[in-house]
């Protein structure tokens, strides 16, 4: 659906370099990378809203590379809502239906059923102002989806909101992209919104591409220092979920809550992983007997990695622990952690 | 608690600046009596040149918008080599002594120079003519406009335009819808500065255009024919017309605050 081949920005602050991307109909793919990697003029670029010094872009095999914005059929939806501040939220919604040819009825049906979907009615004689982060972002969603684009492009769209909002948002997004034929080009630094919304991912750094493939490759094997740094999280685990445990291969990991799938993923920072000898009464509910296969040295901490079974944890502690517990390759030891330190999705 | 000597000494001087410039103009207002201020609308004269005080700085005025609007937008949203010294050049014609400005546009319009002579070959006079004040009105008025617009643009998030391009607005639809009246605000801020100043400018129509008589022209002519007493009623008059100017953009500018 989008292909993207040797693509050089220059700007005064940003610039990429090289970039090569390709991204399936209907996919959703997951941009990732630090700040002023370069995410947002990617993004830009795609829906031809900055300058390009060289390569190309097709959109469904169309070089639309010297296409002004207004004639490529693709949607963005920014961090910080961009709402249209003279106009209401019905206004703002129905903002691109005069310049596109779309039916008057069908695009008042559509209004409606975004309007439903998206739980705005109640909003919609409202300004942008009087409104909560959340209602504005489902808005500028809204505005995004009602001209019915070929591809939905996503700057960070829920790093901006409560956490509460952020679930739900998420559950929409996920939602619009299943039962749409649209591609939804997402940016951000979540790790859990990563897993849960996106198939394929890429992560950038400094204006260039440093990885691309399946999410859970991008975490599990990383291709570079820079990417399993920026990844970070080393506890990963796709699980079946039974009540409130979670399975991972044989073993049982309590959460303390239910989750709503029947499996998907747990994750576990290693600083929350507790290394002892013995295994000793606390309120850690999850305990298990591993064996230590790597001690690594990474400064003021140490990273132990120890295994149980096929699972390989890993854990962070300070030399003093690793002095008291005397720890080294092949010693057989506990590692505990809390059921809350446990994230799924 | 017992005020320190330094603040009463800032609120003396406050004091005394708040005189300084209300005291001149209560003694401005209170002393034509109101039988002069009436006869003073009755004077052909004062009529007129009070009318092509307003006609010129509403032309000024006009023409920087017309011209200036186009511009304002490009400094706000472009960044280019030079940019710098092309703001520089937009505020010069502050800082120049006006009748410096009425001679540098003389000299232009001046038969000696190629400009002039096309310009006297199109018929264009600007020496003692309405064009001629229009023309120094809007040296001396353009840069208000322009800068005053331009933080207007600037105060609009560019995204908001690009959020319109990709639902496929051209950009002069999306001028007409985001744009524009998002910094309509500013652009009539604007419009009212130009306006303002150039109601109250002098020393460069007097060089270009003694006649026709534009008011503050008027007022320094009966003031060295007749004296302060029959220059005071034409004075109020075109005061006046820079109070409710002054008055007009305070509201502006005070609701604009607000808003935000």
């Amino acid at each position: 659906m989008i292909a993207i081949k040797g693509l050089n920005i220059y700007l005064r602050d940003f610039h990429l370099l090289d970039i090569d991307l390709e991204i399936a109909q209907n996919e959703f793919f997951i941009l990732m990378g630090p700040t002023g990697a370069g995410k947002t003029i990617l993004l830009e670029a795609i829906a031809g809203l900055v300058p390009i010094k060289n390569g190309k872009i097709y959109i469904g095999g169309k070089d639309v590379t010297a296409l002004p914005p207004d004639k490529r059929g693709i949607s963005i939806v920014y961090q910080d809502y961009a709402l249209f501040p003279h106009l209401t939220v019905m206004d703002n919604i129905s903002y691109g239906l005069r310049f596109r040819k779309i039916d008057k009825k069908q695009g008042r049906e559509r209004l409606a059923e975004l309007l439903d979907v998206l739980n705005l009615s109640y909003l919609q004689h409202r300004l942008p102002v009087n409104l909560s982060g959340g209602e504005k972002q489902r808005v500028s969603i809204a505005r995004a989806l009602m001209v019915e684009p070929k591809i939905l492009l996503l700057d960070e769209p829920l790093s901006a909101l409560d956490p509460g909002f952020r679930d739900e948002l998420r559950g929409m997004l996920k939602t619009l992209h299943r039962s749409s034929s649209i591609t939804f080009l997402m940016v951000t630094h979540d790790f859990s919104e990563a897993l849960s919304l996106g198939g394929r991912a890429a992560v950038m750094n400094n204006g260039t591409i440093e990885q691309v493939g399946e999410i859970e490759d991008i975490f599990k094997r990383p291709n570079s220092a820079f990417v399993a740094d920026f990844v970070g999280m080393k506890n990963l685990f796709s699980a079946e979920f039974r009540g409130t445990k979670a399975l991972v291969s044989g073993l049982e990991i309590e959460l303390g809550c239910t989750p709503v799938n029947s499996h998907g993923y747990i994750a576990i920072r290693p600083e929350d992983v507790v290394i002892s000898r013995q295994r000793f009464s606390s309120s850690m509910r999850n305990s298990f007997p591993v064996v230590v296969n790597a001690v690594i040295d990474q400064g003021f901490y140490y990273e132990v990695r120890a295994q149980s079974g096929d699972i390989n944890f890993s854990s962070l502690i300070t030399k003093s622990s690793l002095i008291d517990l005397k720890l080294q390759e092949t010693s057989d030891v506990i590692i505990s952690f809390k059921a809350a330190s446990v994230h799924f999705f | 608690m017992k005020r320190e000597a330094f603040f009463w000494i800032s609120v003396s001087c406050g004091l005394v600046i708040m005189a300084f410039i209300l005291l001149p103009l209560i003694q401005l207002f209170t002393s034509p009596s109101l039988d002069m201020l009436k006869e003073s609308l009755s004077d052909k004269d004062v009529m007129r040149s009070i009318w092509l005080s307003i006609y010129t700085a509403g032309m000024a005025a006009l023409i920087s918008f017309v011209f200036g609007t186009p511009l304002a937008y490009l400094l706000a949203r472009s960044d280019f080599r030079g940019k710098r010294l092309v703001e520089a050049v937009i505020d010069l014609p502050i800082a120049i002594p006006h009748p410096v400005v009425g001679i540098a546009i003389l000299s232009v319009a001046g038969k000696n120079y190629w400009f002039g002579q096309i310009l006297t070959e199109l018929g264009v006079r600007i020496m003692g003519s309405v064009t001629g004040i229009v023309t120094v009105l809007t040296f001396v008025g353009i840069p208000f406009y322009l800068n005053a617009t331009k933080a207007g643009f600037e105060a609009i998030s560019p995204r908001l335009e690009k959020v319109s391009r990709s639902l496929g607005a051209s950009m002069f639809s999306t001028f007409a819808r985001i744009t524009f009246p998002l910094a309509w605000r500013s652009m009539l801020i604007g419009i009212i500065m130009c306006c303002a100043r150039a109601i109250s400018e002098f020393g460069a129509v007097v060089i270009v255009a003694y006649h026709p008589m534009v008011a503050s022209v008027l007022i320094y002519e009966r003031f060295e024919a007749y004296g302060l007493k029959y220059s005071q009623p034409v004075a109020v008059w075109l005061v006046s017309i820079s109070l409710i100017l002054f008055f007009l953009l305070r509201i502006l500018t005070l609701h604009k605050v607000e808003e935000k």
